[in-house]
């Protein structure tokens, strides 16, 4: 059975097929419930999946091409210093541009931790650097050395330290949560399988009658898969509705993207949900082929 | 029609048969006789490939049933109507629709054997029961459903077995009737039954073979009836 007669016999259906095999109760219910539920738990594994692309893709993005110079020295020396940091940054290979942050720019970077209340002005706070680098980089090392040997209270900070694990924990995820939608498409192949042989086993007598009659195994075993794709793409359909629904409802994003509001999809990725229910199917579709076949073969 | 040379079957060690030579042919009526036990209806079940034979050949219309997939044993079934003693329907479909089962299986419109189906029924009269499911038929009524859907394909054999063993004589007698008149319309039939006075009762009507199952071999009964 090529693909276009199978999809062609799931669409089309046949009517005294369908007929012949009694209406199934339980399994029937319990398929579409497991699509339902299995679809439900894969449009948030989908999500998991496309929040953390979006959060590693967005560090990477805003840290890898910044670094930060922090200037902690004596009140006296501290604006030779950032003067000798800003020549050094200006005349290196590699920085498209350094820009000294502002007293109030430092303050409002600060006020998250210790209010608006401080008395900001009385601490001994470092000077901060803004540091843009260009496609490619300048030589870190190198410029790291000159810094220690030109202005002794910098430090160079690429954000590489903290930037790495978190790239490396959001690609982790992303990991775990395509793997989770594998395993969710095994288990839900396997129950569907054991629906479908559970079915056949009910239906010894009418498929004794249906062979004593003339029926060729692809005509019972038709009816059969067609009944559970169609069971499997509504039940997987209705879970797959259930979970964007509960995606869609979730608190919205925050500007500053905190992970667990930033768990759903954007623009065209809502679209991909859609396609669990045509992968549900064709699932069901085979494993019930699969099933079907072998059952009968060992009837035989 | 269907030939068995030297055929022999055993099951669960026991050789039921052995070197049974039998020829179905066309146009001919069999009965095939003998006490409970002896393989009657095991070697009808041969003669449709429910059973193969351990030893010998079996040819059903000139092919070799060894040689036959899955698929072809089924082909091979649509040219032979087959009745049980306990016929099996499907019974969430009314008796019409089980009639027309082995049209809607063969993959046929089903509008010729639709137009058909009130006449067989009204042949085995059962033309008042077209709706009814099979547990709401009596016994008789059940055989003479399943003849109806034995021959709905026009098939070329028709093997019965036992099929009065549920009926009273009178019943069973409509029912030997219907098989005569088949075989008048030219059909090959077997008849497997140890009812004897079934047999005679044939015998004014039909110039039939029978035959009997003796040390596990079959052996033609005398003279033809």
């Amino acid at each position: 059975m090529g693909i276009v007669n199978g999809i062609q016999m799931i669409l089309a259906g046949d009517k005294q097929a369908d007929r012949v095999v009694p209406p199934a109760g339980f399994t029937a219910r319990l398929t579409s419930f497991t699509a339902a539920v299995m679809s439900f738990l894969v449009v948030f594994a989908l999500a998991l999946s496309m929040a953390t692309g979006r959060l590693a893709d967005r560090w990477s993005a805003e840290l890898s091409r910044t670094s930060t110079v922090r200037i902690s020295a004596p009140e006296a020396q501290l604006e030779i210093q950032s003067e000798r940091v800003m020549e050094i940054l200006e005349t290196t290979k590699g920085i498209a541009s350094a820009r000294l942050m502002r007293a109030d720019e430092q303050h409002a970077l600060l006020e998250p931790w210790f209010g608006p209340d401080l008395p900001l002005d009385n601490l001994p706070i470092p000077r901060l650097i803004e540091v843009v680098e260009e496609s490619v980089g300048p030589d870190m090392e190198g410029l790291r050395f000159r810094l220690a040997a030109e202005a002794p209270g910098a430090v160079l900070d690429d954000h590489t330290r903290w930037r790495r694990p978190l790239v490396d924990a959001a690609a982790r995820l992303r990991m775990l949560a395509v793997l989770s939608i594998c395993l969710i498409g095994g288990a839900l192949a396997a129950m569907i399988t054991l629906a479908a042989q559970a079915a056949l086993a009910a239906n010894t007598q009418v498929i004794q009658v249906l062979r004593l009659v003339g029926a060729k195994d692809k005509y019972i075993a038709k009816a059969f898969v067609r009944r559970f794709t169609l069971r499997g793409f509504f039940g997987a359909l209705f879970g797959s509705v259930c979970g964007m629904v509960a995606i869609f409802l979730l608190p919205s994003a925050a500007a500053e993207g905190a992970f667990l509001t930033g768990l759903g999809f954007s623009g065209m990725q809502w679209f991909i949900p859609l396609l669990i229910p045509l992968i549900a199917a064709i699932l069901a579709f085979w494993a019930t082929r699969i099933a079907a076949n072998r059952t009968l073969a060992r009837m035989n | 029609m269907i030939e068995l040379k030297k055929a022999g079957f055993s099951y669960g060690g026991g050789e039921i048969f052995r070197d049974v030579d039998l020829h179905l042919a066309q146009g001919t009526f069999h009965f095939l006789t003998g006490p409970s036990g002896t393989g009657k209806t095991t070697l009808m079940k041969m003669c449709y490939q429910a059973l193969m034979p351990d030893s010998g050949t079996i040819k059903v219309f000139g092919r070799d049933v060894r040689a036959m997939n899955r698929d072809d044993v089924a082909l091979v079934r649509r040219r032979i109507g087959v009745v049980h003693q306990d016929c099996q329907f499907l019974n969430h479909l009314s008796v019409g629709e089980n009639v027309l089962l082995p049209s809607f299986v063969a993959g046929r419109d089903g509008l010729d054997d639709q137009r058909n189906l009130r006449e067989l029924l009204k042949w085995v009269e059962l033309e008042e029961n077209i709706d009814q499911l099979p547990p709401e038929l009596s016994g008789g009524e059940r055989q003479r459903a399943a003849l109806a859907r034995a021959v709905i394909l026009s098939p070329e054999v028709i093997l019965a077995d036992e099929p009065t063993g549920n009926l009273d004589w009178n019943m069973a007698q409509r029912l030997l009737t219907l098989l005569i008149e088949l075989n008048k319309m030219g059909k090959t039939i077997l008849v497997a039954t140890h009812d004897m006075n079934l047999i005679r009762a044939a015998r004014p009507h039909v110039a039939a073979r029978v035959l009997r199952i003796q040390g596990k071999r079959v052996h033609l009964a005398g003279a033809d009836l």
